[in-house]
């Protein structure tokens, strides 16, 4: 299978304006109450879900935490099936049954979108131990954010992974907040990557704003775990431009560190980047955005007027094979 | 048939599935070079290998999910646990994972888990040690419990348990680990389904509804009420989930009187449950109020007097069975 770095950076470029148009068309839709629960948008740390997916294939796993919905994208859901997820549809990633929370695609190898901070680590470190036990060459990817490298489950995962030696890139996307609170009044260490190192496992600190230092990090970390399993440990450093959730107006920081990483938006780098290179011209950037909208627009037509799950379907999802119990 | 005990029966069943499916792999603490800390799992390193029979630190939380994650790509872990007791540790894995994953995946993600180990009080254990978690377990959609009382059932049990393609727990009666009892030899395959009761002993006055622990209570009680001319019927659930509700309405239909012996605390035990399912289907069956023998609603005493206090034992029960046969 043809690694994803060999992809046009183009491309990948047009997936993280995806992204971020799915975002802010979902805050809208949440306003106008179209879309229920919590909603956690992803505005801001496109760089990272797009560089780590554009190193690795598409038959490696990958896993995340609530904060789903780039993740879902960047594997190769349609922003229709992610849309309709939104709405509690019968088409979306999840039936309708996961919400915004637990995007899963299997095809796609998208093992979730999960909401218990840090509960999805130690299945992450399944998805690992079970492509070590079949000796194959894939790599599990697992997402998560500060908040979660305080969490027992995080350092068991950890621990387990390192004993085991399993082929897993654990991703701290370091948002600098968990929820309301800062890395420095929640962690105990200066740098959250020296986490790792309790572990024996090795780690690097990567620019999340910048596309192209995560993909080739990332390709560099799952090369060398193919050739010879182990974990490794990525803390990329990144910004959420929103509050933690559609309610939190985010007022435990200051509007001059948010614009100071607005400044620095991943999606202004890159294109920055490519036009420097010649390899991309304005009309092709704006032809871009624009296709990305209308594909964020289609998705919402679509997620509308998509059926919901009949109740009488209720009990085909607690048992497989559908058998009450 | 032969005769073996409840722990070769497991050790059998742990082996046969082993055998049968590659995907299959068991993990734990002290599950391989200890040989297993009630010795379930012996000889099962040594006959196939340390990538399959894997020894864990004591990370409940995290080998629980780790297993959890390998079922999300179709391998079919057997996750033991020292005791139930230590299950508690894993809760969130138990409870929001395990049996969530299929309905918030819009049915792309079944877990097929085996959770297994000792459940229900010991003796001297005290309050951390002496948990009889089934009906917390029991009270998860998604979640199926089963609670052998004999070596048949325990191997026929677990064997299911493997092979069913939900997360699964297989609650062990910690006491009676060294209970003999015959079981089909092991060339004949033994698969007994999850949601079947057995009518372990047949009687006409009075039903008792016991599983587990309860079960060799509710048997030796039974012996000795015959002599006093009351004839008890003894029902073990074996499944508190699915539960064999027709093998319970039978059998009440035909006594008219139920004691239901469980080794649960009363509140939100297992026997409301099937308080509560009794009257609402055969209420016109019953000829005096469902009586029910649990633990006391206390956290387990050291004290071994007291501990006896709290336990379902054969003297609550006899009493139990007297006062519903007016006897």
């Amino acid at each position: 299978m043809q690694p994803l770095e060999q992809r046009d950076e183009v491309e990948m470029l047009s997936l993280m304006l995806l992204i971020r148009r799915f975002e802010e068309r979902a805050s809208q839709q949440y306003q106008a109450q179209k879309i229920g629960g919590f909603c956690h948008l992803y505005i801001g740390q496109e760089a990272v879900v797009a560089g780590a997916v554009a190193a690795i294939r598409p038959d490696d796993y990958i896993i995340t935490a609530y904060r789903d919905h780039g993740h879902a994208l960047a594997r190769g859901t349609t922003a229709k099936a992610c849309m309709a997820e939104l709405f509690g549809k019968e088409t979306g990633c999840s039936r309708g049954l996961g919400g915004s929370m637990h995007f899963f695609d299997k095809e796609h190898h998208m093992y979730g979108g999960h909401a218990i901070v840090s509960a999805h680590v130690p299945l992450a470190v399944g998805l690992a131990f079970a492509i070590k036990y079949r000796d194959e060459d894939r790599v599990t990817l697992c997402f998560f954010g500060d908040g979660a490298i305080n969490q027992g489950s995080f350092h068991e995962a950890l621990n387990l992974a390192a004993l085991y030696k399993l082929p897993i890139i654990f991703i701290c996307e370091n948002n600098l907040f968990a929820m309301g609170t800062s890395v420095e009044r929640s962690t105990s260490l200066k740098q959250i990557v020296d986490r790792a190192e309790g572990y024996d496992i090795p780690g690097e600190i990567v620019d999340g704003m910048n596309f192209r230092e995560v993909r080739d990090k990332v390709a560099e970390v799952a090369d060398s775990i193919r050739k010879e399993s182990h974990p490794s440990f990525l803390e990329v450093r990144t910004y959420r431009y929103r509050g933690h959730s559609m309610s939190d107006p985010a007022s435990y920081r200051t509007k001059e560190e948010l614009e100071k990483y607005r400044l620095d938006d991943p999606i202004i780098r890159l294109r920055a980047q490519l036009t420097r290179e010649g390899k991309l011209t304005n009309e092709q950037f704006d032809q871009l955005d624009k296709r990305a909208k209308e594909t964020v627009l289609t998705a919402v037509k679509f997620a509308e007027q998509s059926p919901e799950l009949p109740v009488e379907k209720l009990y085909d999802y607690v048992y497989f094979n559908g058998a009450k119990a | 048939m032969r005769e073996i005990t409840y722990r070769q029966a497991l050790n059998e069943a742990l082996a046969e599935e082993l055998e049968r499916d590659p995907n299959v792999f068991l993990m734990g603490e002290e599950v391989a070079e200890y040989q297993g800390a009630y010795k379930v799992s012996a000889g099962l390193l040594q006959r196939f290998g340390p990538k399959r029979i894997i020894d864990t630190p004591i990370s409940e939380n995290g080998f629980a999910g780790l297993g959890i994650g390998a079922a999300m790509v179709g391998l079919r872990p057997i996750i033991e646990f020292m005791t139930f007791s230590f299950s508690l540790v894993a809760f969130d894995q138990v409870v929001n994972n395990a049996p969530n994953m299929f309905m918030m995946s819009g049915g792309q993600f079944n877990i097929p888990i085996t959770f297994r180990g000792p459940n229900g009080p010991a003796h001297q254990l005290a309050a951390t040690h002496s948990h009889a978690t089934e009906n917390f377990y029991a009270s998860v959609p998604g979640l199926k419990v089963c609670t052998p009382a004999t070596p048949r059932d325990a191997k026929g049990l677990l064997k299911t348990a493997v092979r069913d393609d939900n997360p699964v727990l297989v609650l062990e009666a910690e006491l009676l680990y060294s209970s003999k009892g015959m079981v089909e030899p092991p060339d004949e395959e033994l698969l007994i389904p999850l949601g079947k009761a057995d009518v372990k002993r047949e009687g006409s006055d009075v039903t008792v509804i016991c599983y587990s622990q309860t079960v060799p209570i509710s048997l030796t009680v039974a012996a000795q009420l015959e002599e006093e001319d009351i004839s008890a019927e003894v029902v073990d659930l074996r499944s508190i989930k699915p539960l064999d509700e027709k093998a319970i309405f039978e059998s009440v239909a035909k006594t008219h009187r139920v004691v239901i012996v469980e080794q649960d605390h009363s509140f939100c035990g297992v026997g409301a449950e099937i308080c509560y399912r009794i009257q609402k289907t055969i209420f016109d069956s019953l000829d005096a109020p469902i009586l029910r023998v649990s633990q006391e609603d206390v956290p387990m005493p050291y004290n071994e007097d007291l501990e006896r206090a709290v336990l379902p034992n054969a003297e609550k029960l006899v009493t139990a069975v007297k006062q519903v046969c007016y006897a």
